[in-house]
């Protein structure tokens, strides 16, 4: 057969429309039907874009690149048992590892079983399932896998790392000085958010979904906020849209600059985060000045935004982006001149094209190595279509290229920034800050795709009919990172861990959740 | 490169001054610290940093600490890289229970005397977290808490304010 059958096309076929999901569909299949769609992926390139469980009941969403069409899928699982994805989209099975984790749903066929958030210590199993179970008494230690071989030893680091970093194990298996595999553990930070969203009223659940990840809290706010507005039907004040963007620009670029400091500093070249560290300071005083706090933690709230910009802000703004233009761009001339530290990174934890598009990495990690995706561009969201800016992309794949992108980004961050002031919408009449009631009383099921600094996250969230959250998924974008970041590290010498592992700079919090 | 060194030679420190040690904090310190604990430590203080479940929110901002801007090593405050180095552990994270027994044993290798510092408000008062399967709560639950930090996430000066009352405390005798 020549070409794929599109998305629709198939789901149509296959599965039920079911009423009521927003802005994309969602398709009910049954296990026939299910079994058909592994088929077909085994085929096409549609990307993963999310898969969680529910009590009774397994959702995956997917996109064909091209078109940019998207749409969910459920299967019912009244046996608690669902055909495994990970063999045709291996991204698929740390969340169906999650999904049996928390919901006791088994992945059949799966072609890794063994568990993942729970470490046998919540005191419960499948804690968010119908009927939690007592723990395991006497659980064994977790099973890394198998490395054999000639003059091999492990290097076990972590929980708690050396740094002031999150915590998550890495398990090296070295030759020498060369890394012949690194295996990851996770889940030492789950908080169980997504267990804690569920029967909260909207605002207490956007909280949490602030405090996701951090450093990508207006991100994860603002993904949560579009898939509740999309699920109720609301539509935001103009100001509050650009209002988001600009907060979602600003959190980039201190994003970046921190980040590109920090992998210098990991090539002992503690100059550049010296110099870095100040611009990012720089861009937190002025988010703190224009938005009352230094990372923007709950001022991106469902149906508008907390705070309005002050009178004063858009001068800060300028202010910021004519600073950041003066010192920044001599960093980069010093970044790309100093041969030292270039030998550092080029070449160093090459990701091939082909494995971030198996795993449907997005993000700086996707686009060094070739894959041309940036959620504000495709499915794209207001008001980014009424934005010019260009997406990097790189093909080398390195710590380089992961470092260029990032800086790439920055620059168009700040076009970003001042095309945003010069067009901010005035405030509608009869508002004192940009934003709508979120009505309580009302249900739905609403998804959004948010580019956050690290990549792209999907959030999908059903409200039951008291407006209060009845299941939420935050995906973030580290789900397809982390994995990649066990092959880049592949043929690399240990020191040079701290590089690569910074070049991706996956979130802990935000995978655990 | 040269330019910027130059102009750090000439141009001055960015660095700012330090706040006031907080008094909330002296006052919560206040008779925790006996003569021989200060005796030890003198006016310098190492941290080993813990993320017991958090964000990483308080991280980015206890990172803060060390750029030039608050430059948290001129008061002879550090963090190590080991908690067999440490005098302080500064704990962030409503202790998530997969995190609880990782915490326990980098505070067993701490040697005495030590500190811990709860840092943010989940490490406080186990923050929006409270309640889930998946967390214990706050850091005292675990540990003996010295010092409370509040904050989601606290701002650099009140980490600063904070640990400067700490390394006040310890060094007045």
């Amino acid at each position: 057969m020549y070409g794929e059958e599109p998305l629709f096309g198939l789901l149509n076929r296959i599965g039920t429309p079911v009423e009521g999901h927003r802005p994309w569909p969602r398709y009910r299949l049954g296990r026939d039907g299910w079994l058909r769609l592994i088929e077909e992926l085994k085929g096409n390139a549609w990307s993963l874009l999310g898969l969680w469980g529910e009590v009774r009941a397994v959702h995956a969403a997917f996109r064909e690149d091209f078109s940019g069409d998207v749409a969910v899928v459920s299967l019912d699982c009244p046996q608690g048992r669902f055909p495994s994805l990970s063999a045709v989209r291996p991204a698929a099975n740390r969340l169906e590892r999650a999904a049996h984790d928390l919901y006791g749903l088994t992945a059949e066929r799966t072609t890794d079983p063994r568990p993942w958030l729970d470490h046998d210590s919540w005191g419960v199993r499948r804690p968010l399932s119908e009927q939690p179970a007592a723990p395991v008494p006497n659980p064994g230690p977790y099973t890394f896998l198998p490395v054999e071989g000639d003059g091999l030893h492990q290097i076990p680091v972590g929980p708690v790392h050396a740094g002031i970093i999150e915590p998550g194990h890495f398990r090296f298996t070295a030759n020498g000085e060369t890394v012949v595999r690194l295996e990851e553990r996770l889940g030492y930070v789950h908080r169980g958010v997504e267990g804690l969203m569920q029967g909260r009223p909207v605002a207490e659940a956007a909280k949490l979904a602030a405090r996701i990840s951090g450093d990508a809290t207006v991100a994860h706010s603002l993904a949560f906020a579009r898939a509740v507005e999309a699920a109720l039907g609301i539509a935001v004040p103009d100001r509050a849209v650009w209002l988001r963007a600009l907060m979602a620009e600003l959190e980039r670029i201190a994003n970046h600059l921190g980040d590109i400091g920090a992998i210098c500093n990991d090539a002992a070249f503690a100059f550049m985060l010296a110099q870095t560290s100040q611009l990012r300071e720089r861009v937190l005083r002025t988010a703190d000045s224009c938005f009352g706090h230094r990372l923007m933690m709950d001022r991106v709230i469902p149906g508008g935004v907390a705070v309005d910009l002050p009178e004063r802000g858009t001068g800060l703004l300028l202010d910021l982006v004519v600073e950041l233009r003066r010192r920044f761009p001599p960093l980069v001339a010093i970044y790309d001149g100093k041969a030292s530290l270039q030998d550092r990174t080029v070449t160093t934890g090459i990701v091939s094209a082909e494995l971030v598009n198996r795993f449907g990495a997005g993000g700086h990690v996707g686009r060094a190595s070739g894959r041309d995706q940036d959620a504000r561009r495709s499915p794209g969201y207001a008001p980014y279509d009424e934005l010019a800016f260009e997406v990097p992309v790189l093909t080398e794949g390195d710590v380089n290229a992961r470092v260029w992108v990032r800086i790439r980004e920055v620059e168009q961050s700040l076009s970003l920034i001042e095309q945003i002031v010069a067009r901010l919408p005035a405030i509608s009449r009869g508002l004192d800050h940009p934003s709508v009631p979120i009505e309580a009383g009302r249900g739905g099921e609403g998804m959004a795709l948010v580019e956050s600094f690290r990549g792209e996250i999907m959030t999908w969230v059903r409200l039951d009919g008291e407006g209060t959250v009845a299941r939420c998924h935050p995906r973030d974008p580290s789900w397809f990172q982390w994995p990649l970041l066990e092959a880049a590290i592949g043929g690399n010498i240990v020191a040079d861990f701290p590089l690569c592992n910074k070049s991706f700079n996956c979130s802990y919090a935000g995978h655990d959740l | 490169m040269l330019k910027h060194i130059l102009t750090s030679l000439t141009g001055g420190p960015v660095t700012e001054p330090a706040p006031a040690p907080a008094d909330p904090a002296l006052a919560e310190l206040a008779g925790k610290l006996d003569k021989a604990a200060k005796a030890r430590l003198g006016r310098s203080l190492s941290i080993r940093e813990v993320d017991a479940g958090s964000c990483n929110g308080c991280e980015l901002e206890i990172h803060a600490l060390n750029n030039p801007i608050y430059d948290l090593e001129r008061f002879g405050i550090r963090f190590v890289a080991s908690p067999r180095h440490a005098d302080v552990l500064l704990v962030t994270g409503p202790v998530a229970h997969n995190m609880r027994e990782a915490l326990v044993r980098t505070w067993d290798a701490t040697p005495d005397p030590k500190w811990v510092v709860a840092c943010g408000d989940c490490a406080v008062g186990g923050g929006l977290f409270t309640g889930g399967y998946a967390c214990v709560g706050p850091v005292e639950e675990v540990l003996p808490v010295d010092l409370r930090i509040p904050g989601c996430p606290p701002r650099p000066v009140d980490l600063l304010a904070g640990l400067l009352a700490l390394l006040e405390t310890s060094a007045a005798t």
